[in-house]
């Protein structure tokens, strides 16, 4: 089912699939207090954001620095909990403290350092640190363990010392680790800001593979447009405020405006807005080389005709 | 000079000895470092190095990685060492001024200098055949009789494996602060003892400054990892007693017998 | 004059089961106001090479002279070295220790033993250079974005007016915008000032757009040395090594396997628009079928 079909079920008031996240007129202020304790400053870093995530979607949410990606990627978690407005994870309000173990486990979270998020000197007993904190029989631990690397490509680094891996395969583990909880969604934090291209490519692969082989629900936070690409959905943020949203196509196919916030756009698609701009009317949207490629075959081919070849 | 430190650190390897019971080789280094002041004779001595030397084999922890391990208490040892030479009173064998060195002093470093040097290389090969989490394990196992007068055992093991996980990391993170102020020109090595605590300061604030951070990040991602204390949490690798177990622990035993047999023979052959 | 590398060699762990050569006989030279890219996989040498060229990591083989000078010679001073080139490691804001961004760009000048009055001025400047505000200068330079940190972590190495600047990832961790203003910054000083600088950065379209001249390192060796469309017609070797061109060089080339007479080794996209407008616009020619 394609977004655009849910959301003709959601209008028509038919419940067509569960969503993942809900969140609701969410606000979240900081607060700045001097020694005395006495409010000096208040800083609205999430300003009145709504946002449905379906089950077993892909999406990313791109922005600056300070945009308040990171502040929504922390309440789905319920590290942090609203200053106004709700979210509900897997049905669940991140307000009911009670259910935050519940919360927790069906939204698992990696963080952008790879050295700061893994607890264990040896890869295995990293990946097993979630389910004993969930109490999960030892058996079942192992098998959970096994399969978590499995599925991220890290099995056979299993004895080996976190400290020795490539920044790409911590943030692996620090995945593995995650999935062994058996979440129902992943929300990724900048997971590729600390790494090398190839350690990027890696990440993004493995996190693509989750989604569509294990129907993992992703969200993914980043700054690196090229990561998002593959994305169902694309959501880009500034200021606090969701700015744009829709399918990599459709975001990207508006580069003024992501200029304008000087967010980057891939150079394919860059290309294709310069030469539109000198009045060559190519596809509006496109991402990669070969689309460019494609595009431009096809424009040559209609009518490129009327000058010499 | 820093990367020589390997106190503490885990050597990946798959050995008999890497697959005892954490309690085993915890209750065993101790033993063992209880036995180095069991005994006076250096006969005993050599038994006891003879009997570690056995373990590391078994281990397959190359000896020099256990050696390298000395480096850092080097300047410990020599202080013992001339401490002890130089202040023990009895049968003179050499004088100048007030320095005299003595018969039994020199005994005495020596037993100092051998003792230290077992107890390092016994500790050391416990931890580098046990993961920090398999001694965190072992630590909370047998202290857990403390929890009955409210010693928070559980907490206290998982801060010990937390240190033992950022120790390198921190070291390497050193290293890099220090070249970072080199590049600014910093000094570290001339100057008195005032102008070298001082240029410490570049140094050690970025250094509190980040382990702070990576603290903070680290309590996050435990707790989006659901933990919540010792209460109701399972093992991975939970603690049982095999054959394996009782059969170190009687080497042990042998060991122990042994050595005392040995000495309380040596010493009535020489009284 | 600049630096000059003769022959150097790094071995780390030497006679150990782990000695690796992280540098092997690498002869370089870096002349005085170039922008030099520096690119390479993590692990293939291009941050030991950068430690070696202001002496905080001694060669185990070969020579380093800066300006004529060994700088391995007996009393060479290596306070003054790195003074002329320095060196802005990643992530550089973690360096910050000071109460104030005033007084934590001093540190280098400090070190230097300057007067207070030249010490004054080239803080001023360096700050200047970032683009940090003045009312900035009392703040605690923990309390800045993560941007300001560091562009503040790059003045206290500017305030010390090295005639050779090094930094290594310097928009690691930044967001578009970030980077953007910290490399255009760099970018400025370089012109402005006739610096030499010295990019380290894994962004193939940063260094395509910046820098005039390329230098890719593999297994502790200079594997390229060129400009950068020089270095990136070569981009199917550099996927070979971990590496790979900008994405307007693929897309070119897959232009230029439809049967169009354009270069291999195009790196911009003003290149590439300046390029495909004629073709578009139906007055250039088709070269006769395939490549």
């Amino acid at each position: 089912m394609t977004s655009r079909e849910r959301d003709a079920c959601s209008r028509r008031g038919i419940d067509c699939s569960m969503k993942m996240i809900e969140i609701k007129d969410l606000i979240f202020e900081y607060m700045r207090r001097d020694d005395e304790g006495n409010v000096e400053s208040v800083n609205r870093a999430v300003d009145d954001v709504d946002l449905d995530i379906e089950a077993g979607d892909f999406v990313a949410i791109l922005g600056h620095n300070g945009s308040g990606k990171s502040t929504i990627a922390k309440h789905i978690n319920a590290i942090l909990i609203p200053t106004g407005g709700t979210v509900w994870v897997n049905g669940i309000d991140t307000r009911q403290e009670e259910r935050i173990w519940d919360i927790r486990q069906s939204a698992g979270m990696v963080f952008q350092n790879p050295d700061n998020q893994i607890i264990a000197t040896v890869v295995e007993e990293d990946v097993g640190f979630g389910p004993e904190n969930l109490g999960v029989p030892t058996e079942d631990i192992w098998k959970r363990v096994e399969e978590s690397l499995r599925a991220v490509g890290m099995l056979e680094y299993r004895r080996h010392s976190p400290n020795k891996l490539s920044g790409g395969q911590k943030q692996r583990v620090a995945i593995a680790g995650i999935m062994a909880m058996k979440p129902k969604c992943i929300v990724l934090d900048e997971p590729t800001a600390m790494l090398d291209p190839n350690g990027r490519r890696e990440v993004i692969r493995t996190v693509r593979e989750l989604n569509q082989r294990e129907g993992v629900t992703v969200l993914l936070i980043t700054h690196y447009m090229d990561e998002v690409i593959h994305a169902d959905k694309v959501i880009v943020m500034d200021e606090g405020k969701v700015v744009m949203q829709g399918t990599p196509r459709e975001v990207f196919s508006r580069v003024d405006e992501l200029k304008a916030r000087r967010l980057d756009v891939p150079q394919a698609t860059e290309l294709a807005w310069e030469l539109k701009k000198e009045g060559i009317p190519l596809p509006d949207g496109i991402l990669t080389a070969k689309e460019f490629a494609d595009a431009f075959a096809d424009y040559m081919r209609q009518c490129g005709g009327q000058g010499i070849r | 000079m820093i990367r020589d430190i390997t106190i503490g650190q885990y050597y990946p390897a798959d050995s008999a000895i890497h697959r005892l019971d954490p309690r085993v080789k915890l209750s065993g280094t101790m033993l063992y470092i209880i036995s180095l002041f069991l005994f006076d004779t250096f006969i005993c001595y050599g038994a006891a190095a003879l009997f570690l030397f056995a373990v590391i084999r078994v281990s397959k922890v190359p000896v020099r990685y256990i050696v390298r391990g000395l480096k850092s208490i080097l300047i410990l040892l020599l202080f013992a060492v001339v401490f002890n030479i130089f202040l023990t009173p009895g049968e003179e064998l050499f004088r100048a001024g007030f320095i005299r060195i003595t018969k039994e002093g020199l005994r005495l470093a020596a037993f100092m200098a051998i003792r230290m040097i077992l107890l390092i290389m016994g500790s050391s090969i416990m931890t580098f055949t046990t993961t920090p989490n398999q001694l965190t394990d072992g630590l909370e196992n047998l202290l857990g009789p403390l929890k009955r007068i409210r010693v928070p055992v559980h907490e206290i093991a998982m801060m010990m494996s937390i240190a033992l996980r950022f120790i390198p990391i921190l070291l390497e993170e050193t290293d890099k602060i220090m070249k970072a102020q080199q590049a600014r020109c910093a000094d570290f090595e001339s100057g008195g003892l005032i102008q070298k605590a001082k240029s410490l300061i570049p140094i050690l604030v970025p250094l509190f400054v980040s382990a702070f951070r990576r603290a903070n990040d680290l309590a996050m991602a435990m707790e989006a990892r659901c933990y919540r204390g010792g209460e109701g949490r399972t093992k991975m690798k939970p603690l049982c007693y095999h054959g394996a177990e009782y059969a170190a622990y009687g080497i042990l035993a042998a060991y122990l017998v042994l050595i005392i047999g040995i000495n309380l023979v040596v010493n009535r052959i020489l009284g | 004059m600049g630096i000059r590398l003769e022959n150097v060699s790094y071995v780390y762990s030497s006679g150990t089961a782990y000695e690796m050569h992280a540098l092997n006989s690498v002869s370089l030279e870096i002349p005085d106001g170039q922008f030099i890219g520096l690119i390479g996989h993590t692990g293939s040498g291009k941050s030991t090479l950068i430690q070696h060229l202001n002496g905080l990591v001694k060669a185990s083989e070969g020579t380093i002279y800066y300006n004529g000078e060994s700088i391995y010679a007996e009393g060479y001073d290596m306070k003054k070295l790195r003074s002329h080139v320095g060196l802005v490691f990643q992530y550089p804001e973690h360096q910050l220790f000071e109460t104030t961004v005033k007084k934590d760009v001093e540190f280098g000048p400090r070190n230097l033993g300057l007067s207070e009055a030249e010490i004054e001025t080239r803080v001023a400047e360096a700050l200047r250079m970032v683009g940090v505000p003045q009312e900035l200068y009392d703040a605690s330079p923990f309390e800045l974005s993560g941007g300001q940190k560091r562009r503040v972590a790059i003045a206290g190495v500017l305030a010390m007016q090295p005639d050779v600047l090094i930094l290594d990832e310097p928009t690691a961790g930044l967001d578009p915008r970030g980077r953007d203003e910290i490399l255009d910054q760099i970018a400025r000083i370089h012109r402005e000032r006739r610096m030499a600088v010295v990019l380290v950065s894994h962004s193939m379209e940063d260094v395509a757009n910046y820098v005039e001249r390329l230098i890719v390192m593999n297994h502790g060796r200079v594997a390229y040395d060129g400009t950068p469309r020089e270095v990136f017609a070569h981009y199917k070797e550099l996927e070979a090594i971990g590496l790979a061109a900008p994405q307007i060089t693929y897309l070119m080339n897959d232009i230029r396997e439809q049967g169009y007479a354009i270069p291999s080794n195009v790196t911009t996209v003003a290149e590439a628009k300046e390029l495909l407008i004629p073709i578009l616009k139906g007055n250039s020619v088709r070269r006769g079928g395939g490549i």
